[in-house]
């Protein structure tokens, strides 16, 4: 398996990164020596293994919702870049 | 009396209740010595000033029947504190200012301790020598040009160069444990469960952990007492019996069985690394234990799988990120052009390359060969711990395939930094607690560590080995301050 640049440019689509066309080639080189690394588990036949899904091995347990901290609009928008009374402003989404 | 920084922090806790130091004292000479060590860039942010006034009021009524009663205490920057800049060493998080505390710190605030700073990090936790992180890397106080290991790196320096008399790390793949033996200092990572994860930046969610860092085992037992409670506000928080762990802390280890994993004798693996670890065969023999050959077939794949597993969660926990809500924000020609550059500016190269590999291997065709393969391994790691504790008490491994690099050394090869990780990673992979204890010096004089791994919820008998190892093994290490001002 080999991780192209057409790869790298839809991973960073994904990923919502941007990735311009000098960083691409390094990164595809090492993805790709770090797939490689990752390919030993191919060694391994585990059609019959559970995955592992919780360490815990417990179910998640259930809670009442109840409302614990009132009153926190304003440290909620404290840290935010930019905002405008109780809103985050974000750059114009609708044209 | 010794020197106040160079008092471990049961001395100091002793001499603060008998009243022989004022947590004053304590707070000042911890902040002198920090202000004269910049130049191991431990610190990324201080607090000193408000530390001194708590201090000043915890001596005008003090409390001296909590456990670290006016103890100065610096911690890793992955944890929030309330009103303190928290950044996880990530210019994404570069003006952050939580509102609001994480339990564990909270635990350590509500037995009295003082804050003194936030240490430096590898980025989100994600860096084997704290060269990850937007904030310099941290020097190692055994030699100028050594990294202090990762990711608490900066966590490990403080300790080792008594910035601070104890701290707490997190570690999702060994970043207590390696740091730990790369500075001479003792480490725990407990069980997955025991400590609250609230209000921890987040990196691999089914990994992370916080714990103790300390110069003594002791040390690290209390601490492990006080940040250890059940908290519902972290799901996978387990409601389990705690001890308290330095009171109940022994060194009668008589007739326990250490079992010894051939798989861990790795190709290539330094010959003083071989030689510590028989030394401490024979040490946990001279305390009457006893140690019998083990297998763990699966280990070789446990850093492959963590590859995976860790990025992947990584990506997922990592969206947050995105310049609206908080953090950096890079200005876009629209919303999703805002979100790309915000994320390619304010995060660093090897966060990156993990949130690309993790969404990699979660994307659509490729998620059954990766993830559910790495999943599927991960069990194989597990039911192998799950064998062997049939047959002993406790594991006793090297914490790591080799003592500290030179800084620069593997930034350019990221499987040979990961290659680090080798032995404290299957740990994390199987939710169980290791702590890793200083045990010798290799030929250059540089700290190496060795790790003993317990069942899960059973912190109370590695502590216990790991006490009367350190009482034989009498590790010194070699501290010369050759940094301060």
């Amino acid at each position: 398996m080999s991780i192209d640049l057409k790869t790298i440019k839809h991973i960073s689509k994904l990923s919502r990164i941007s990735v311009d066309e000098k960083r691409a080639g390094k990164l595809a080189d090492d993805l790709n020596s770090i797939f490689e690394f990752i390919e030993k588990l191919n060694e391994l036949k585990t059609d019959d293994v559970k995955p592992l899904t919780s360490i815990a091995e417990t179910t998640l347990k259930f809670r009442s919702d109840e409302i614990k901290s009132k009153n926190i609009r304003e440290q909620i928008i404290k840290n935010s870049p930019e905002d405008n009374e109780d809103y985050f402003v974000v750059p114009k989404v609708i044209e | 009396m010794l020197d106040i920084t160079k008092q471990s922090l049961t001395e100091l806790v002793e001499n603060i209740k008998n009243k022989k130091l004022s947590s004053t004292d304590v707070t000042k000479a911890f902040i002198q010595r920090s202000e004269k060590s910049s130049e191991l860039n431990a610190y990324i942010t201080d607090d000193f000033t408000l530390a001194l006034d708590k201090a000043k009021k915890f001596d005008q009524n003090p409390n001296l029947d909590l456990k670290l009663p006016g103890i100065p205490m610096a911690v890793k920057d992955l944890f929030c504190t309330k009103n303190v800049k928290t950044t996880a060493g990530s210019k994404i998080l570069n003006n952050f200012v939580p509102t609001y505390e994480s339990t564990v710190t909270e635990n350590i605030w509500n037995e009295g301790a003082i804050l003194l700073g936030k240490l430096n990090c590898d980025e989100f936790a994600m860096g084997s020598s704290n060269e990850t992180s937007h904030f310099g890397n941290v020097q190692n106080p055994i030699d100028k040009n050594l990294v202090p290991g990762g990711s608490s790196g900066g966590s490990a320096s403080a300790v080792a160069g008594q910035l601070t008399p104890i701290t707490i790390g997190t570690d999702t793949g060994g970043s207590i444990r390696q740091p730990a033996s790369f500075t001479g200092i003792v480490g725990l990572k407990p069980t997955y469960g025991s400590c609250s994860r609230y209000g921890i930046v987040a990196f691999a969610s089914s990994l992370d952990q916080a714990g103790p860092m300390a110069q003594n085992v002791k040390d690290c037992a209390l601490l492990q007492e006080v940040i250890s409670t059940y908290d519902p506000k972290d799901s996978t928080s387990i409601n389990f019996k705690r001890n308290h762990y330095s009171k109940e802390l022994t060194k009668n280890i008589k007739g326990k069985k250490i079992g010894i994993p051939k798989e861990y004798r790795v190709d290539g693996m330094p010959k003083e690394i071989e030689d510590l670890w028989q030394k401490g065969i024979q040490y946990v023999k001279d305390c009457g234990a006893e140690t019998i050959d083990i297998s763990l077939p699966h280990t070789s794949y446990a850093l492959p799988t963590y590859y995976i597993v860790a990025p992947a969660e990584a990506s997922s926990n990592l969206a947050r990120y995105d310049g609206v809500k908080y953090g950096y924000r890079a200005k876009g020609e629209n919303l999703i052009d805002m979100y790309e550059k915000t994320r390619s500016e304010g995060f660093g190269a090897e966060v990156q390359r993990r949130i690309m590999i993790g969404t990699y291997v979660l994307s659509s065709g490729y998620y059954d060969a990766y993830y559910l393969k790495a999943q599927k391994v991960r069990k194989l790691i597990k039911n192998d711990f799950d064998e062997a504790y049939k047959k002993v008490d406790a594991i006793l491994t090297p914490s790591t395939p080799s003592s500290a690099f030179k800084i620069g050394e593997k930034t350019n090869d990221p499987v040979s930094m990961y290659l680090n990780d080798i032995f404290t990673v299957p740990v994390n992979l199987a939710g169980l607690p290791g702590i890793s204890i200083p045990a010798g010096h290799d030929t250059k004089g540089y700290p190496l560590g060795l790790q003993i791994i317990g069942k899960a919820f059973d912190e109370q008998n590695i502590l216990n080995i790991a006490f009367a190892m350190e009482e034989k093994i009498n590790f010194k290490n070699k501290i010369t301050d050759w940094w301060i001002k």
